[in-house]
């Protein structure tokens, strides 16, 4: 066991926890941030998606203590004073979500893409998609809520 | 996950101290492809050295009439970087194309060669750009690097520090995807250069990344799509499953290597 | 009406209540719940397909580090538990009863398929548990397995259960046989088809999860569970396998993250938590992760086909027949049996009149996990089969597909088909012209040398598909074999302040009853929809309910809510006649407001819930104090949501690779409460029927019975880059059959997408047939096989 400390959503975190923890592991146990989910176990739904220093990353294909130090920004922390981030009123306003298991992931996923690529239309938002899973959407109104958000955004 | 000890050191040195130290380690790059193979309980190591936290190893340098990437660097920024886009389009956007993007700000070049999945992209890039890769110990040729499925001419100890890639006079590396998996299925890297002209295929071999001698002869002496267009590979030692058999493989890679070909123009 | 309450009302686009809490993190799914004292689970699962056990030894593990307790299927036997059931009766043709093999829920001397349950470790932690069944010793005896479909009946293949002879469970049939041969002797034409309706793995993206608790003080056992329907999970624990009386079990399904079916079913897994949570006297969790769900969750679908479709000369159908093999999987799941024969046979009419159908089924075991209802169940596998027929007829007799369709569609309602179901309403004709209207079908052979142009081959399919849905009128399954009625409960609770609970047996997991309930209620009382909140998924909450499948929350679920607001406002009226001293009959009720007729005389809906509980001079033995009522709901028939879907494809001969260009859904769902929840349901819906067309197959290797599409890594779920957006569109007829008028949509995008898109490939391809999943290399082989053809041409 050994002590990691990160800053998560702008607090400080740390816990005494084994080498092989993982990171979604230390938020959703150790912190009890369960809006990061856990839908597969070959690094492909993207249902843990969190940002770590700002980029988005898989948080069960990464080691608690490789993010010793890290900014780590969960969905919990994405909405701030109360206001919900464009992207997440988008999902809402566009019908985004259903079942609501994969949407943390999407939404941290969605929000990184448009740091990253600003200009967005419905082909690039498809594939940027790629490592991110939804049985329930068709993806129909994801595309929509995330076309929405960089409009809003920009 | 089996229990394992952790250590991040700061700098290549002090890694290699560890590494040596260690009964059964494993050096942890991006993480990509060890971390789920550890959570699947396929691989028992006694010491997970993690090298992401060596800044010496994140770098991209454009020398000459090459660029030098550090093993350490994400995929993402290869595919960012200015230099890369300029000099080598074909690789930027190679990289931009591995995985999916969270799997690019983490995954590296020096993880991803060392591990040498048979599906894996950069591998491609190595062979198919005449690359040299520098270790701790010494400096390996492409060509002698890549030793089949998973096998490298890594020994143990030593560290992927970073490859130099001379820049072609035409590049373009063409995918098809595993529908499932979006690994390649068949990648076709193409290109010419001060090495001639070379074609490195990865997804479709039995044992990893190869080069196409007969391509390469057809491409070097009529350099254009129709030059391989009429080229059909043998099926014998590619890869066949559910996905597609080896005459399919077969077949995709004149078609990836015609894409490519245009593509690079 | 007011602007706020014309924005909530019925037919509105309404946001969903329910979102909030998703995005933005604070939803509470099975694993996100941790209870004090709390041990982990993890089941040792077979490595083989078939096997017998010759021992376990289990001292090992028990010894290991934060081992509590080690279970095999001795100590389940030991308790006299019972094996989990199948609560459909099927009857075959010969008149015997189905073979039912036993469906312990640890393995006693057999395994049945890869993941079969062996054993269960429960630990301090996940990972010690994990370690320590790595240390049960198994000493299997591997036999050979009977995995393929077409060979598994053979008298050679290995049994999967001694009771049932040559695998086979059932003979079932269903149609008129005499009626349907003369109808094919004096046809004109005979179409023939060998179809398959490949194996789907559902894929919920919550894995599968449970917690066990037991109260020693009460003696009352706690569920936690990712239920599609917490009330029959209760019943079957109870009444069948005797984890403990109705009264002394509670199950909670709190948020679920899809079903698709697959949580409806009553699962080893869920069962041996609460069951040992007693034994070790501390709750046991366990979180299925991903591969666990490819291996134990019931896959879906699976069936060989033969079928025959008779017309005469003008193209008019005269009957069908049909031969089936529907793989059971090695266990009956818990609806299993019902899926490939009532919910299957009985939609073999489609959208028209087919005077004659004979469809037969054997139901058979393979050394594969359980196959049950997925999203669709049965109908999917009957509209592919019709479809692909008509246009296959189309094809063959070189008429346009569309007109084959109208010369054939039932026109006048009701319609008794030949293969019980009575449609009540339809216009299948206006779906049809609407989805043609939308893919500019006329324009068709322009795209079509366009694409040829660059190179690609474009095609064009169809699908005109109807559905039952609503399940289920009680009576009529009861006489089927099922061993529950199919009716849905709801309770309106109004509180003194005069916001309002509803607690409905309807279970939602993504289907935004929240929403919609809730729109249907304060429409009804007036109030806004925040002061409506509705109540599911906890048998200690709501009294009883059926749960949430075959699209039947609306048809039947909202039914059972109408009926208990009718009794609401009719004691409402009560009240206010009472208070505002008239006759009940003078009292009039609307937009939130009591009034007596022809006076200004009124009461707002918030005194007269507040008067409700004051109850102060209510006439004793009149009226009653309080306001809360509730009703079950049984429907009169299923209903018959209806539609047509237009697929186009763009396919590279050179890749294989195939585009879905363009997609319409014109659908007929009868009343639609809101839109914005339907359409995504439609949406979603058609992703799965184009994963099952173009992507997903589950796989078994035909001779160890390993599943080789075990991951995400060889089980293809469709991605957003190989979607398209889709074109929707909505025509209406109302269903007589329940007051609202709703049809259901839940499964259609599922049901009518996958011959769309086949049998535009195969127009794009030329080629009567290609199996599912058309995969780029299956495309490309097809391709290589035409070829020589072409070229000789």
């Amino acid at each position: 066991m050994s002590v990691v400390s990160m800053t998560v959503n702008g607090k400080p975190a740390s816990a005494d926890v084994e080498a092989r923890t993982l990171l979604v592991q230390f938020i959703r146990d150790e912190l009890g941030l369960t809006g990061t989910h856990v839908g597969c176990d070959t690094s492909q739904c993207g249902a843990c998606v969190v940002h770590v220093d700002g980029r988005a990353v898989k948080s069960c294909t990464m080691l608690a203590a490789q993010a010793e130090g890290a900014e780590v920004l969960t969905i919990e922390g994405l909405a701030k004073n109360g206001d919900l981030h464009p992207m997440q009123a988008a999902f809402r306003e566009h019908h985004g979500l259903q079942c609501g298991f994969c949407t943390p992931g999407m939404i941290m996923t969605a929000v990184d893409m448009i740091r990253r690529k600003p200009d967005l239309d419905e082909e690039t938002v498809r594939e940027e998609l790629d490592g991110n899973i939804c049985r329930c959407t068709g993806y129909h109104n994801i595309v929509k809520a995330i076309l929405a958000a960089s409009q809003e955004m920009r | 996950m089996y229990q394992f000890h952790y250590e991040r050191p700061k700098t290549l040195a002090d890694a290699e101290a560890l590494l040596g130290k260690a009964d059964d380690p494993k050096i942890l790059a991006g993480g990509q492809t060890l971390i789920p193979t550890l959570k699947q309980r396929l691989a028992m190591p006694s010491d997970v050295i993690d090298i992401g936290g060596i800044k010496e190893l994140d770098f991209i340098r454009a020398e000459g009439d090459a660029i030098m990437i550090g093993a350490g660097t994400r995929h993402a920024t290869v595919a960012q970087s200015a230099d890369v886009q300029k000099h080598n389009p074909a690789l930027a956007a190679l990289a931009g194309g591995i995985g999916d993007p969270a799997v690019r700000h983490m995954g590296t070049l020096g993880g991803s060669i060392a591990n040498n999945d048979p599906a894996a992209d950069y591998p491609a890039a190595c062979l198919g750009l005449d690359a040299k890769i520098h270790t701790t110990k010494r400096l390996i040729e492409a060509d002698e690097f890549f030793k089949g499925m998973f096998e490298t001419a890594l020994q143990d100890g030593e560290i992927i520090k970073e490859v130099t890639f001379p820049h072609p006079e035409k590049a373009a590396f063409m995918k098809f995807r595993n529908p499932a998996s979006r690994y390649a299925m068949v990648g076709v890297f193409v290109s010419k250069g001060p090495w001639g002209v070379r074609v490195a295929v990865t997804g479709a071999g039995q044992n990893g990344v190869f080069r196409v001698a007969e391509m390469e002869e057809a491409l070097a002496k009529n350099w254009s799509p129709d030059a391989v267009a009429g080229i059909n590979l043998p099926a014998k030692g590619l890869n066949a499953d559910l996905h597609g058999t080896a005459e399919y493989r077969a077949h995709l890679i004149t078609v990836m290597a015609k894409r490519a070909v245009a593509a690079a123009g | 009406m007011s602007d706020k309450a014309s924005g909530e009302g019925i037919g509105q686009p309404v946001r969903r209540k329910e979102d909030f809490r998703f995005i933005t993190g604070n939803g509470h799914y099975t694993d996100d719940i941790n209870r004090t004292g709390q041990t982990w689970a993890c089941f040792l699962r077979s490595p083989h397909a078939h096997a017998r056990i010759r021992s376990i030894d289990t001292s090992a593990a028990e010894a290991a580090p934060g081992v509590v307790a080690v279970f095999t299927g001795k100590h389940v036997a030991d308790d006299e538990l019972g094996g989990l059931i199948c609560g459909w009766t099927v009857t075959s043709k010969d008149g015997t009863p189905m073979k039912v093999g036993a469906h312990p829920i640890l393995a006693l001397d057999t395994v049945r398929y890869v993941g079969d349950h062996v054993a269960m470790v429960v630990a301090e932690t996940l990972a010690d548990a994990r370690a320590a069944a790595e240390l049960i010793d198994v000493d299997y005896e591997a036999l050979s397995a009977a995995v393929a479909l077409s060979t598994c009946q053979n008298e050679k293949t290995a049994q999967v259960h001694p009771e049932a002879p040559r695998n086979t469970c059932f003979e079932w049939e269903l149609g008129n046989k005499a009626e349907t041969e003369a109808a094919f002797a004096r046809a004109d034409r005979v179409v023939k088809l060998d179809l398959t309706n490949n194996r789907l793995i559902p894929n919920a993206m919550e894995p599968r999860a449970a917690i066990g608790e037991f109260d020693k003080g009460s003696g009352i056992y706690t569920l936690h569970t990712t239920s599609q329907n917490p009330h029959v999970a209760r019943l079957v624990l109870s009444a069948f396998v005797g984890v403990a009386p109705e009264h002394k079990l509670r199950v909670i399904a709190p948020d679920v993250g899809g079903g698709f079916g697959s949580k409806i079913f009553i699962y080893a897994e869920e069962t041996a938590c609460v069951w040992a949570a007693a034994k070790v006297g501390r709750p046991i969790k366990w979180t299925g992760d991903r591969s666990e769900a490819f291996l134990s969750d019931a896959h879906g679908r699976d069936h060989l086909s033969h079928a025959e479709l008779a017309l005469d000369s003008e193209g008019k159908f005269l009957g069908l027949r049909v031969k089936t093999i529907a793989n059971l999987g090695a266990y009956l799941s818990t609806f299993s049996a019902a899926v490939p024969t009532y919910l299957y046979g009985t939609l073999l009419s489609g959208q028209y009149d087919l005077p004659a159908i004979h469809v037969e089924v054997d139901g058979v075991y393979t050394h594969t996990a359980p196959v049950d209802a997925y999203r669709g169940a049965g109908r999917p596998e009957a509209t592919y089969l019709v479809e692909r027929m008509v246009e296959t007829a189309a094809r063959e007799i070189g008429m346009d597909p569309a007109e084959l369709r109208r010369r054939n569609y039932i026109r006048t309602f009701p319609h008794q088909t030949p293969v019980i179901m009575n449609y009540d309403a339809g216009d299948y004709e206006a779906s049809l012209d609407a989805a043609m209207k939308a893919i500019d079908y006329a324009g068709f052979p322009a795209r079509k040398s366009e694409a040829a142009s660059r190179g690609k081959l474009r095609g064009i399919g169809m699908s005109s598909y109807i559905e039952a849905c609503g399940l289920a009128p009680s009576a009529a399954v009861g006489s089927l074999g099922a061993g529950v009625g199919l009716w849905e409960s709801a309770e309106v609770r109004v509180n003194p302040t005069g916001n309002v609970e509803v607690m409905t047996g309807s279970h939602s997991h993504g289907q935004g009853h929240e929403t919609t309930f809730a729109q249907l209620v304060a429409s009804r009382l007036g109030i806004p929809m925040e002061q409506v909140e509705i109540v599911h998924g906890d048998t200690d909450k709501v009294q009883f309910g059926m749960g949430t499948y075959g699209s039947r929350s609306g048809a039947v679920g909202m039914s059972a809510i109408v009926k208990a607001l009718d009794k609401i406002e009719a004691k409402a009226k009560k009240i206010a006649a009472h208070l505002m001293e008239a006759a009940v009959e003078d009292i009039t009720f609307e937009n939130g407001t009591f009034t007596v007729q022809g006076t200004d005389k009124s009461l707002a809906w918030a005194e007269l819930s507040l008067a409700a509980y004051t109850a102060h001079g209510f006439p004793s033995g009149e009226i009653e104090p309080g306001l809360k009522e509730g009703a079950f709901y049984d429907p009169t028939n299923f209903t018959f949501p209806a539609g047509c879907h237009i697929c186009e494809v763009e396919i590279d001969p050179d890749t294989g690779i195939t585009k879905i260009a363009k997609f319409v859904a014109v659908d007929d769902f009868g009343t639609v409460i809101n839109p914005l929840i339907v359409e995504g349901q439609v949406h979603g819906g058609i992703a799965q029927g184009v994963g099952q067309a173009l992507l997903e197959h589950g796989v078994y290797d035909a001779e160890s019975g390993q599943l080789i599409t075990g991951s995400y890594m060889d089980y293809c779920m469709p991605r957003a880059d190989d979607l398209p957006s889709f074109t929707l569109g909505f025509t209406k007829t109302e269903s007589p059959s329940n007051p609202l008028g709703m049809k259901g949509c839940g499964e259609a995008g599922a049901i009518a997408s996958p011959p769309a898109v086949i049998n535009a490939i195969t127009d794009a391809l030329g080629i009567r047939d290609i199996e599912m999943p058309a995969t780029p290399a299956r495309v490309w082989s097809a391709l290589q096989a035409a070829a020589p053809r072409a070229a000789a041409e």
